[in-house]
């Protein structure tokens, strides 16, 4: 088998408190391969944004990965400091944040904005970067790039702008780009259109993807794999298909009866009783023991069972046949 | 209930208040608070305190002139805490009652701006149309404008108005005028603030409907809900116009040297900074530092405590 | 952006029309002008021609407009004082004063971003804590004792730097003396400078330290990171950049500031400028010299703020867009 993209091996980020120290992401692993979409989805606050910082080394002090490993094409960046990682920024990895409106400098025109993170990290002119810029506007959709290039960002439509951030984050030829909510900013008809295009973009370049979201319909629709985070742990991962159409971890499951679906009609949607444990207050056992229909008391006292990197992190994972 | 019981409920739950618990909390805050305590008390108990009284003329001995601090004079022999100026006075005495002039300009011209301001701010945020237009434009052209400047050409055009044996006497009233007359815009614009929004609110309206006066309206349910930017302001106000007597003293334009402030005395003892005597200079510029340094940590430290969005 | 700038200019001119009132009401009623120009020994026949030479029996609005008139032309009467006119007294101080706010102007701009950048980027460091902790003794600080403090230190205890005046200055045109040519000139200059700098370069200091600790917490900041670019780039290009819209106003009514707080350095350093003009003036109640001052300043100040406005226009290409999509 080739050398995953992106991997990361049992990867750990505490928060140093008051209240002591919390840990937003604990023991998590995966890989990401070239040209594939991982879905990264869970609850706000389930670590899944967080994972994604520590691997683009943007984690807000006091934050910081304190276990793991994140291997990028077979080299280990997680000790990484400073110079080294301003460098795999932008030009190893790429990142798009969840609203265009606050993600684009305002006094810079977008055309600004490409060129100089493309004459950061690439052996260009000037010139040259400023065709690629357009160029690169043009990929992802703007009509009239060549005209729209020295056009400052207010004049952009939320829809466009997400379009221009795709085209910051992946200028550069990045093999991964992390994309932190993409669409959660963005009026429900344009977020198709901008799922698909980082789809097709991806694809046609190879570059790997982390899809954050906590949309189950963005992940049915984009994502290749998906690994589900709960309360900083793994909860399950596995293909698409495997994970939404017959979900082992009871909390996948519970996720994906709350998922409005349109071919499900006007059913009454499933509520997971509860909410997510605060990181200060983390049960013992299984994170999510308080709120699983099936918790027994295996599941209250003893630690997590290990992740490999395959399906559930469940003492008793859901048979087929229990799942509707 | 008895107000006994009720003015002690207050204090206890002053004392339990997050308020006082940022207080107790806070060094800055505690040191300021004492710095200002002590001084403001040496200013009014200045004629129990003070050694002798610099203002009366019977007490002076010219022959204690230029005596240093601590040490005896050469043809008296009189010893002087902080040393005395050319006339005799005794430096640690005419700070004393200096202080008083300089806290008493401060506290008065602030106390004047306040009423000024919240009057003004009530009407124009109440009554509103042109009344409204004109305190405002007013406040507008005036904010242009540092407040310092306004303030000296007030005292120029009202010293203007003064006949001329009367201006030392009136120097420190129309000092108070001319400082207050410079600062009243921003409690104006914070009162006219609250007065806008709560002037909408059902309880003002039922106020209204039960026929309540329009002054009673705003003194009884307006102006409470300003009252805490209110004392902020009042209180960065102070340090501000402690500064500004102290400035327009020293500039000559204030305080006379009949009724010396602070600012003054740094006037007189900056003509001594280069035959010597630094501690008629010295002494009065450190006394008025740390006034107003710890009325601007006091009020500092109270925006924070009691209103962060004012920041 | 016409539009916006000639409404801009036509409040600009209500301001100095209400101004030119206030002035003019000083002249007017602040004493006698007939009593403060002939002394005791007068005929009535002299007041009366000196009345209808200034114009004193005439009607209320029209002495205002010919004082608008004749202001509008440079000629602000005549000084109680000194007895020459107004205008040529102002324009023979007015060098001193411009040269020592553009300098002190100067200083504080540059060193107060630099520094207001320095202590946001390092904002934990123990450097920039104690220039925080100075500063805050800096705004607490009257200028004049900063000035007298200066003095003792470099001038009584050091004697390396003159206390007084303006040094050696050198003829320029017909009527400009500058203080820039000669080395005692530039010494002269320095404390001056400093004293009047100082309290300008701590507000500039902290505010441009808050604004950009605003700034650097913004999303464009942190995906500016993420596309790898350099920290220099990221902060100065991306974070100042953002910081200036609101900087600039405050640095536009911080040099309108300067020129008024020149009063008080001016009298520290008996520097030979208007400032100290204008306070002799207050002091000997000189009205004509108050009032033309007055007047003087404030076309500096709406003036300043005028330019400012349309600065900010040019800094945010989001007013552009605005300001033409409502006309």
């Amino acid at each position: 088998m080739t050398t995953p993209v992106l991997s990361i091996r049992n990867l750990s980020v505490e928060i140093p408190t008051r209240q002591g120290i919390v840990k937003p992401v604990d023991g998590v692993s995966y890989d990401v391969g070239k040209g594939e979409i991982l879905g990264v989805v869970g609850e706000s606050g389930a670590g899944k944004s967080m994972a994604g910082n520590a691997v683009i080394g943007l984690l807000n002090a006091p934050a910081h990965i304190s276990g793991g490993e994140i291997w990028l094409n077979g080299r280990r960046i997680d000790p990484l400091k400073g110079e080294d990682m301003r460098r795999l920024r932008g030009k190893e990895i790429g990142m798009i944040f969840q609203d265009p409106l606050t993600s684009l400098n305002p006094l810079l025109t977008i055309g600004d904005q490409l060129t100089e993170t493309m004459l950061t990290h690439l052996p260009i002119s000037r010139k040259e970067a400023r065709e690629r810029a357009i160029a690169a506007l043009e990929e992802v959709g703007i009509p009239g790039a060549a005209e729209r290039i020295d056009s400052y960002p207010h004049e952009f439509s939320g829809g466009m702008r997400q379009r221009v951030v795709i085209a910051l984050a992946l200028c550069a030829e990045p093999s991964l780009v992390i994309a932190d909510e993409p669409t959660t900013a963005l009026d429900v008809s344009v977020q198709a259109q901008i799922i698909s295009l980082l789809k097709r973009l991806c694809h046609e370049r190879g570059t790997a993807v982390m899809l954050i979201t906590h949309d189950m319909g963005v992940i049915a629709e984009a994502a290749d794999r998906v690994a589900v985070m709960y309360a900083g742990r793994l909860a399950e991962l596995g293909t698409v298909r495997d994970v939404l159409t017959v979900p082992q971890h009871p909390y996948t499951h519970g996720l994906m009866a709350s998922t409005p679906l349109a071919s499900q009609g006007r059913k009454r949607l499933h509520q997971i009783p509860g909410a997510m444990p605060r990181l200060h207050h983390m049960p013992d056992g299984c994170a999510f023991h308080p709120r699983c229909p099936h918790a027994r008391d295996k599941c209250r006292a003893a630690p997590l069972p290990p992740v490999a990197n395959e399906r559930a992190a469940c003492w008793f994972p859901m048979l087929p046949e229990e799942v509707q | 209930m008895t107000t006994e019981v009720k003015d002690k409920g207050r204090w206890q739950r002053f004392l339990e208040s997050d308020f006082f618990y940022a207080f107790k909390r806070s060094p800055v805050a505690l040191v300021s608070f004492a710095v200002v305590c002590l001084l403001v008390l040496s200013a009014v108990f200045a004629p129990l305190i003070a050694p002798t009284n610099p203002f009366d003329p019977a007490s002076l001995n010219l022959m204690d002139g230029f005596t240093p601090p601590l040490e005896p004079n050469a043809f008296t022999g009189n010893t002087f805490l902080l040393g005395t100026d050319d006339q005799g006075r005794d430096v640690f005495s005419t700070i004393l009652y200096g202080m008083r002039v300089s806290l008493f300009v401060g506290v008065a011209a602030v106390l004047f701006a306040m009423v000024l301001g919240i009057v003004l701010g009530l009407v124009s945020g109440y009554f509103g149309g042109w009344t409204e237009t004109i305190i405002m434009r007013v406040a507008d052209v005036q904010l242009t404008f540092p407040s310092i400047l306004v303030a000296m050409l007030i005292f120029g055009v009202a010293k203007g108005f003064t006949p001329v044996e009367y201006r030392d006497q009136m120097a420190i009233w129309v000092l108070i005028l001319a400082i207050g007359l410079s600062d009243w815009v921003q409690f104006a614009r914070v009162v006219r603030g609250a007065t806008l929004v709560e002037k909408n609110k059902e309880y003002v309206a039922a106020a209204r409907m039960i026929g309540r006066s329009p002054w009673a309206i705003m003194i009884k349910h307006i102006l409470p809900n300003a009252l805490s930017p209110v004392l902020v302001i009042a209180t960065i106000s102070l340090a501000l116009a402690i500064i500004a007597e102290a400035t327009l003293s020293f500039l000559g334009v204030g305080a006379p040297p009949t009724q010396p402030s602070l600012g003054t005395l740094i006037r007189i003892g900056q003509g001594f900074l280069f035959s010597g005597e630094w501690w008629i200079l010295f002494f009065p510029a450190c006394t008025l530092l740390a006034l107003a340094l710890s009325v601007n940590l006091l009020g500092d430290w109270l925006r924070d405590a009691l209103n962060p969005r004012l920041r | 952006m016409l539009a916006f700038v000639i409404r801009r200019i036509g409040q600009s001119l209500l301001v100095l029309l209400i101004v030119g009132l206030v002035a003019f009401s000083m002249f007017r009623f602040v004493g006698d002008p007939i009593d403060n120009m002939l002394g005791q020994e007068r005929t009535i026949e002299d007041v009366e021609r000196l009345r209808a030479q200034l114009g004193l029996d005439q009607p209320f609005p029209i002495q205002y407009f010919k004082f608008l008139e004749g202001a509008a032309q440079g000629n602000f009467g005549v000084s109680y004082r000194q007895g020459r006119p107004v205008a040529e007294i102002l324009l023979e101080r007015a060098p001193a004063t411009l040269e020592l706010a553009a300098v002190s102007g100067v200083l504080a701009i540059l060193a107060g971003i630099a520094l207001g950048v320095f202590t946001a980027i390092r904002r934990n460091g123990p450097t920039a804590h104690t220039i925080m902790a100075a500063s805050l003794i800096g705004v607490s600080l009257p200028t004049f004792l900063i000035g007298i403090l200066l003095i003792y230190l470099f001038s009584v205890e050091l004697g390396w730097l003159p206390s007084f005046g303006r040094g050696e200055t050198v003829q320029l045109g017909s009527w400009w003396t500058t203080g820039f040519l000669t080395e005692s000139g530039w010494k002269a200059l320095i404390l001056p400078a400093i004293t009047l700098g100082l309290y300008q370069m701590t507000l500039i200091m902290r505010l441009v330290r808050s604004e950009m600790l605003e700034v650097l917490r913004q999303d464009y900041i942190r995906f500016a990171r993420a596309r790898g670019l350099r920290s220099r780039v990221v902060n100065f290009r991306h974070a100042l950049k953002n910081t200036m819209v609101p900087v600039v106003t405050v640095i536009g009514l911080q040099l309108g500031a300067i020129i008024a707080f020149a009063i008080i350095t001016e009298t520290v350093f008996q520097w030979p400028g208007v400032g100290l003009l204008f306070i002799n003036a207050i002091q000997f109640v000189d009205i004509p010299v108050m009032a033309a001052y007055l007047m003087l300043i404030s076309v500096m100040f709406v003036g300043i703020n005028l330019i400012v406005d349309i600065l900010y226009v040019f800094i945010d290409p989001r007013l552009r867009v605005d300001r033409n999509g409502g006309h």
